[in-house]
């Protein structure tokens, strides 16, 4: 049976793909995944808005009641040599990138354009084998259009692609008006995979205290559909790859994706409810399916519930929402 | 003669870049000022930086200067070149093995940053008293007057050290010489080792004690040869001075450098010469070559190799025409007949006399005076003073110059304004606050002109005795030709005012010269800032013809995201107005520096610098100042007028400044001062303030509880008091069941508040509508404040609540005990305060406390105010410090004196029972003194029995009287922190908690030398970066609780107000009731952790929750009930060591610089928490009879 896919240019032994987690924070946890099963691992995002935070604390503390009082004018030895920046994510990913077999890819997330050029660079050179850009934000500003926001995302790719020769990726928040164009946009500038979709953080309130909670569970199964539906939608469209990522839980989650047309299918929750082996359990599941099928290659199912190839494409489109409203039931109806 | 690099450096750095690179290893303590030399060695081996030999210096902290100096004969015994740094009362801990090593003729050099000795007080500033204290030891003493200078000398005595064998100390004046930044050239390596000889550094390991060629030194001698034995070494003193002069020679042929064992400078037809050693020589050569020009036959002697006194290399710089001589000593020796340096020069002139070898005709006039103790300034105008008064037909002798002696008549006058300072020298004043970073700032401005041009520069900041809220003064100096003016800046040229609160408060211009620049950094703009002044500044800007700047430096930091760091600003200011450089030379500097220091945070952060820079000079205005002072402010008063007279005639001098203008006679003569003082500062250095929603207030006392400054108070009182309260005065019903008619008042005494938010942090109660609104809120102070003055005089008409109608046993009741330790001087937030303020509210009417030298000694009893206060009775806790290393030893001495007089009461009231009231006597004498009506009862017996005894008036009753008092039960307390219960007074701790005596000890625990800067202590946890531990400790740190409770019978608990407040409040007064030795350890956040210190409590929590601090306590008294006596109070640990260490800069610094380390000691960090956790949990479990038994409790139960 032959399980490989090729992933924003990378050959990878099966599409299940071990999304950016903590478990990939030490080199033994990147171990455990790809141990697990993992066809490539993404690493942890690299965030540069947390590297200045804790520059900027670092230095504050380092300063903190210095120069102040005769006796103690500082509190900590002089340190010639320290990390202010990446130099520990760099570390691991490029211990990660020698150590491993399967392709080790750098996740990251910046707030300024010299932060995405400058730490793409260093990922590449410490031994990446693709980069994952987690534009990740929200805008408050009522005044950022959307024209705006988009030419960031584009800006942002193109600065990176001309900085780095591995294959860039981006994972997409699905809040586009115009999810399929945007895609289309980023996929002439070059995109080499899109991730479709980040999971936002979105607060909560507590009654209680009064206070606002950050709120981030893990995913369930049921997250599977609004991934899905683009993925179906964009298969065979682009020229980048598209990886599926959110709810997958079950080995069903994996085929679904690969039907809608996914080249590859990531996941952090059922590794982190189950542990890195769980991998393996996906993939069992898949192959268990596909023998049951008869498939002998990821290829014959990728794509083949696809917008494209599916006997009644209008199932993806709104006609479907409004079946599903009419066939809700509930006691209050 | 090759080319040398040029730098600016501090003295201490100076004399530590030679001391390190001629050494193999140094064992070290901190001590103030010494403790930078120390640290720069640890952190260059730590570095990896080589000594001249190619190997890395071996540095170990040890427990005590004792602990250094016996590891330092050791090591120079087994032939290692061996150092060591230190000051004051670590010289005089050092004594006994200076004796050994001058005595078996060991070459080695201790570096000492000459600091005074605890007399009738404890200073940290400089003088000679401490090496003077050790002229007997054998010890030859080489001095530097300069940073340059020490730089050369600690070299030189190293040399003469190894080829004569005699040891050396090299000394130089604590902070004037140590501290200083100063531009100097440094000594190459190539000339350093030109300057070790190698045979002589081979000779001294041959020496070493070796198996291969076994010897004995340090035999017992008898009457037989002790005596010839230590007349031995004599040819090597007196060949020692010759040695030392060939090497000054052939470093002179090396360097360029001359020196000589006196150097004498001035008329070479002198008629008057002054004899002087150290820092002061400088300030008397500038005197000098002012007084030579008018024509004076002046001169001095600097005298740098003090002993052994070379009495012919003296008498051989002595000009022949010289008629009178003074001799300055920088130290005092009361009884004697005068200071050391006189005695020697006095003694060479009357033998060379006698021998006929005098250069002089006659012998001259000689007198001798005392200048400069504690880092007393002497300034020209002093050195005029003395050598104008040898011109006088008859001198003055044994006088003191710099100070207003009007007891003892000894004091010179002097002109003050007498002011001989070159016009080309830039001098320049900095006011700023300790945490503005204008310290830093200047000494960068220093580096850059230093270092990148010809311009000389010099640097020395001072800073106030307040470790918050402080106001520091930097002293800077730039000029073209060398510059060792060794005194403060009177005359200046350009004053920075960096904090505009300071121009409201103090005479800022006071040491503004006419024509001077002023930059003020001002909320107010060119337009309104002039009204804004106070009219005395407005005045003395006008009568100065001052050229005025101002800029919105804070304004300016934020628009340009440098937060509220001005620093950058107020140096780009500096820049482009003092004329030191061009203009814009100047602000390409500044860039450049900027670029150098910030490069590596990021081309952002690099930019940021760049825009606030261009951003400053496009707002920076001159003032137009008009003609006239219009001004209706006045610098109000230091303390209001209600203050005792001893506060207003002296502590307000001090604390405005002009303490050094105090004469003799208005100082206490025996180093005692009142109580409370720091109720009459008003700091006002915060401008965010707790403010109190009595609706939202639940009344649970956590704020006050926590409230390190003692400004949160709490009262109860019945509704009809409120008639007479100010509008605004807020109250609350009290929240308790049955007292409606009383109310509560929650009062923050916001002038004395440091901000530290703790308070707010704590809060439980939380609005039921309004998000993040609490029952206490931070809130700008300036709208509110002078309501709040109003309702804390109101406030302070409300009696404090009857103490035996509180209940003591609950934190929510302890908010009504009056604090007897309010409003220090320690960080905002600091974590051993909380605890200290409460046990004076539990016990300070009875409390006596000794008090170790440490951050709670500096925050409790440094000068100008102190924050150990009464009651309206007039009681108090009695306070005092001794040392470092015998705190524990002192409070045992309390004890002693209780019980000795608390039996001699009862002896004589028992003889004089019949004379009495009998029965008054049976009650006083069998009285139970456990709970606060108790000894209420017992004060109002004894007061009953001292009325009565006044009648009798017979000697026995006046002997009963004077020691009633004692028949009070009182506390006795001993604190300190950990460097010394773990360390330095370990042994002191272990004996007296062994002596099964009734006192307690609580240990401030922040894991390290807080007071001197973070050094690692025993106490420092495994994992934790510190200073002398920059590598992380590699060792757990040791279990004192553990230790104490093998004892049997040491009450032990281990607390952690943050944790669990209620445990902290049980355990204190456990600890108090048991009758025998107890031993508390606090666990206390600390700046020197690296938290913010808002969330110090929430650190103390995760202390206790990942394990690191477990709560518990060992209570002897429960095994006689046959409960166990050891009771764990923590829950089993819930987080990893990780969740709790990675919040502070300790441990997160090492997983920065050293990644890999850190993980490993982390983990095996854990696993110690994990085991240590197994043991702590076995022997909580289980019945008392674990424990093994003692007598002690019984036997004093029955008494």
């Amino acid at each position: 049976m032959d399980l490989t896919t090729t992933y924003m240019g990378l050959e990878l032994q099966h599409p299940i793909v071990a999304s950016a987690s903590p478990l990939s924070g030490t080199l033994d946890g990147i171990k455990r995944l790809e141990d697990g099963g993992a066809a490539a691992v993404v690493m942890f995002s690299l965030f540069e808005e947390q590297i200045r935070y804790e520059n900027e604390a670092f230095s504050h503390l380092m300063e903190s009641g210095t120069q102040s009082f005769a006796e103690s004018l500082s509190y900590f030895p002089e340190v010639d040599e320290y990390q202010v920046g990446p130099e520990s994510y760099l570390e691991l990913l490029h211990q990660a990138s020698e150590a491993a077999d399967v392709p080790i890819i750098a996740s990251l997330n910046c707030v300024t354009g010299d932060g995405w050029i400058d730490y793409a660079k260093q990922m590449q050179q410490a031994g990446a084998s693709g980069l994952e850009l987690n534009i990740y934000s929200v805008e408050p500003n009522l005044d950022a259009t959307s024209d705006e926001i988009e030419q960031r995302y584009l800006d942002i790719l193109s600065a990176v692609k001309s900085t780095v020769s591995i294959p860039v990726a981006l994972k997409l928040s699905p809040f586009f008006s115009a999810m399929g164009h945007m895609a289309k946009r980023l996929d002439e500038a070059g995109a080499d995979a899109l991730v479709l979709f980040n999971r936002f953080y979105q607060p909560d309130i507590d009654i209680q205290e009064l206070e606002v909670t950050p709120s981030l569970g893990l995913s369930s199964a049921g997250e599977i559909r609004l991934p899905l539906l683009w993925i179906a939608i964009l298969h065979g469209k682009l020229n980048a790859s598209l990886a599926a990522t959110r709810g997958v839980e079950n080995p069903d989650e994996v085929i679904k994706y690969l039907l809608a047309g996914a080249d590859a299918v990531m996941t952090t929750s059922s590794l982190l409810r189950h542990g890195p082996a769980y991998t393996n359990t996906l993939l069992e599941g898949l192959k268990a399916w596909m023998e049951a099928r008869k498939f002998s290659s990821v290829k014959q199912i990728r794509g083949s519930m696809s917008r494209g190839k599916v006997a009644n494409p209008g199932a993806f489109e709104r006609a479907n929402y409004i079946r599903v409203l009419e066939s809700y039931q509930s006691a209050y109806i | 003669m090759k080319p040398s690099q040029v730098t600016t450096l501090e003295g201490n750095e100076a004399v530590a870049y030679i001391a390190y690179r001629v050494n193999e290893v140094c064992a070290i303590y901190p001590i103030t000022p010494s403790s930078t030399m120390a640290e720069l060695a640890d952190q260059w081996a730590s570095e990896g930086k080589t000594n001249i030999w190619g190997n890395i210096p071996l540095v170990v902290e040890m427990q005590s200067e004792g602990g250094a100096a016996g590891t330092v004969h050791g090591a120079l015994q087994t032939g290692a070149m061996t150092t060591t740094f230190t000051a004051s009362q670590g010289l005089l801990l050092m004594i006994p093995n200076m004796y050994k090593m001058a005595g078996e003729l060991t070459s080695a050099v201790l570096h000492v940053a000459a600091r005074s000795l605890a007399a009738q007080g404890l200073s940290i500033f400089g003088d000679h008293s401490d090496v003077a204290a050790v002229r007997q030891t054998g010890f030859a003493q080489l001095a530097s007057s300069t940073v340059q200078e020490g730089h050369d000398m600690a070299l030189l005595a190293q040399a003469a050290s190894l080829e004569g064998r005699i040891p050396f100390i090299h000394f130089f004046d604590g902070f004037r010489t140590s501290h200083e930044v100063n531009k100097l050239t440094l000594i190459p390596d190539d000339d350093i080792r030109a300057m070790i000889d190698a045979e002589h550094v081979r000779a001294h390991r041959r020496r070493g004690l070796s198996p291969d060629n076994p010897f004995i030194r340090g035999t017992a001698q008898n009457p037989d040869v002790y005596f010839q034995a230590r007349e031995t070494v004599n040819p090597f003193y007196a060949r020692l001075p010759s040695i030392l002069q060939q090497k000054m020679d052939a470093f002179a042929e090396l360097t360029g450098r001359k020196y000589q064992l006196f150097d004498y400078y001035g008329h070479p037809e002198a008629e008057r010469i002054a004899v002087i050693i150290g820092s002061g020589a400088q300030t008397l050569i500038e005197t000098v070559d002012y007084l030579q020009k008018q024509g004076e036959k002046v001169g001095v002697i600097n005298v740098r190799l003090c002993l052994p006194f070379s009495a012919e290399h003296f008498i051989k710089v002595i000009p022949a025409t010289v008629k009178a001589i003074t001799v300055l000593d920088r130290i005092k020796s009361p009884g004697s007949t005068g200071e050391p340096l006189y005695g020697d020069v006095v003694t060479v002139l009357a033998e060379a006399y006698a021998n006929g070898t005098l250069p002089t005709a006659a012998i001259p006039r000689i007198t001798g005076g005392r200048y400069g103790l504690s880092s007393k300034e002497f300034t020209p105008a002093m050195a005029k003073a003395v050598l104008d008064e040898l011109s006088k037909a008859q001198p003055k002798n044994h006088f003191t110059v710099g100070i207003n002696d009007d007891i003892s008549n000894s004091s010179l006058d002097y002109d003050a304004s007498f002011d001989i300072e070159p016009a080309e020298v830039v001098r320049a004043l900095f006011i700023g606050l300790g945490a503005d970073g204008t310290v830093g700032a200047n000494k960068n401005s220093i580096k850059i002109i230093g270092e990148s041009t010809p311009l000389h520069a010099q640097g020395y900041f001072v800073y106030d005795s307040k470790k918050s809220g402080s106001r520091t003064v930097s002293h800077v100096r730039f000029g073209p030709n060398p510059i060792n003016s060794p005194y403060l800046i009177h005359s200046a040229s350009f004053i920075g005012c960096h904090q505009f609160v300071f121009a409201e408060k103090i005479d800022v211009l006071e040491n503004a010269r006419q024509g001077a620049t002023f930059l003020l950094n001002s909320p107010y703009g060119p337009d309104e800032v002039w009204d804004k002044l106070p009219r005395s500044l407005q005045q003395s800007i006008i009568d100065k013809a001052i050229q005025f700047y101002v800029i919105d430096a804070s304004k300016v930091a934020f628009e340009t995201g440098m937060g509220n760091r001005t620093n950058t600003i107020m140096q780009t200011c500096f820049f482009a107005i003092s004329g030191v450089l061009p203009r814009e030379e100047a602000i390409g500097k500044i860039k450049e520096s900027i670029k150098k220091t910030y490069g590596k945070k990021g081309e952002d952060v690099v930019k940021k610098n760049y825009v606030a820079v261009d951003q400053t000079l496009a707002r920076l205005y001159k003032i137009d100042v008009p003609k006239e002072a219009n001004g209706t402010m006045e610098i109000p008063p230091i303390v209001p007028s209600k203050a005792p007279e001893f506060v207003q005639k002296v502590t307000a001098m001090m604390m405005a400044g002009k303490g050094d203008q105090l004469p003799v006679s208005m100082l206490p003569i025996d180093g005692t001062y009142p109580s409370g003082t720091t109720q009459w500062e008003k700091r006002n250095i915060s401008s965010f303030i707790p403010v109190w929603e009595p609706d939202i207030c639940i009344q649970c006392g956590n704020c006050s509880f926590v409230c390190p400054h003692g400004v949160i108070r709490s009262k109860f009182y019945p509704e009809s008091r409120l008639k007479n309260a100010p509008e605004g005065f807020k109250s609350g019903q009290i929240n308790a069941r049955g007292f409606p008619d009383i109310r509560y008042t929650l009062q923050v005494y916001a002038e004395d508040c440091t901000g530290c938010s703790l308070c707010v942090e704590v809060c439980p109660a939380k609005s039921l509508q309004q998000s993040g609104v609490k029952a206490i809120n931070m809130k700008p102070k300036d709208p509110i404040l002078q309501q709040e003055r109003t309702n804390i005089g109101f406030f302070e008409s409300i009696p404090f609540n009857d103490r035996s109608k509180v209940d003591f046993s609950s934190v929510r009741g302890a908010q009504f005990l009056e604090p007897l330790f309010e409003f220090s001087g320690a960080c905002a937030g600091c974590g051993e305060t909380p605890y200290v303020r409460l046990l004076s509210q539990l016990f300070g009417d009875r409390l006596i406390m000794a008090n170790a030298t440490g951050c709670s000694s500096i925050y409790g009893g440094n000068l100008p105010t102190t924050p150990w206060t009464k009651n309206a009775e007039g009681r108090g806790p009695a306070w005092s410090n001794s040392l470092f290393e015998d705190n524990a030893e002192f409070g045992l001495g309390f004890r002693l004196t209780a019980d000795k007089h608390q039996e001699l009461a009862t002896q004589l009231a028992l003889e004089l029972k019949g004379e009495i009231n009998p029965s008054l006597v049976d009650d006083i004498l069998d009285a139970s003194q456990i709970t606060e009506s108790q000894i209420r009862q017992q004060r109002i017996r004894v007061a009953e029995l001292k009325t009565a005894l006044i009648k009798l008036d017979t000697e026995k009753a006046k002997d009963l009287l004077s020691v009633a008092d004692h028949l009070v039960q009182r506390s006795i307390w001993i604190m300190g922190g950990d460097g010394w219960a773990y360390d330095i007074g370990s042994s002191g701790v272990d004996h007296v908690l062994a002596s099964g005596r009734n006192v307690n000890i609580l240990v401030l625990d922040t894991e390290v030398y807080s007071n001197t800067g973070g050094q690692m202590s025993k106490s420092t946890p495994m994992g934790a970066v510190a200073k002398f531990a920059a590598g992380g400790k590699p060792l757990a740190k040791k279990d004192l609780a553990l230790q104490a409770i093998s004892y049997g019978s040491v009450y032990v608990a281990r607390i952690a107000m943050g944790a669990n407040p209620q445990q902290t409040l049980l355990a204190l007064r456990e600890a108090e009731a048991y009758p025998g030795p107890s031993l508390v350890l606090a666990y206390s956040h600390c700046i020197a952790h690296g938290i913010n210190m808002e969330h110090g409590l929430k650190q103390q929590d995760l202390a206790v929750a990942c394990g690191h601090w477990p709560l518990i306590r060992y209570n002897p008294a429960l095994r006689d009930s046959e409960k166990n006596p050891f009771v764990l109070d923590s829950p089993r640990p819930t987080i990893k060591l990780k969740d709790y260490a990675f919040n502070e800069l300790r441990y997160k610094m090492l997983s920065r610089s050293h990644p890999v380390e850190s993980e490993q000691l982390m983990q095996l960090a854990q696993k110690v928490i994990n085991q240590k956790w197994e043991i702590y949990e076995e022997m909580a479990s289980g019945s008392g009879a674990h424990f093994h038994p003692d007598a002690s409790v019984k036997q004093k139960s029955k008494k």
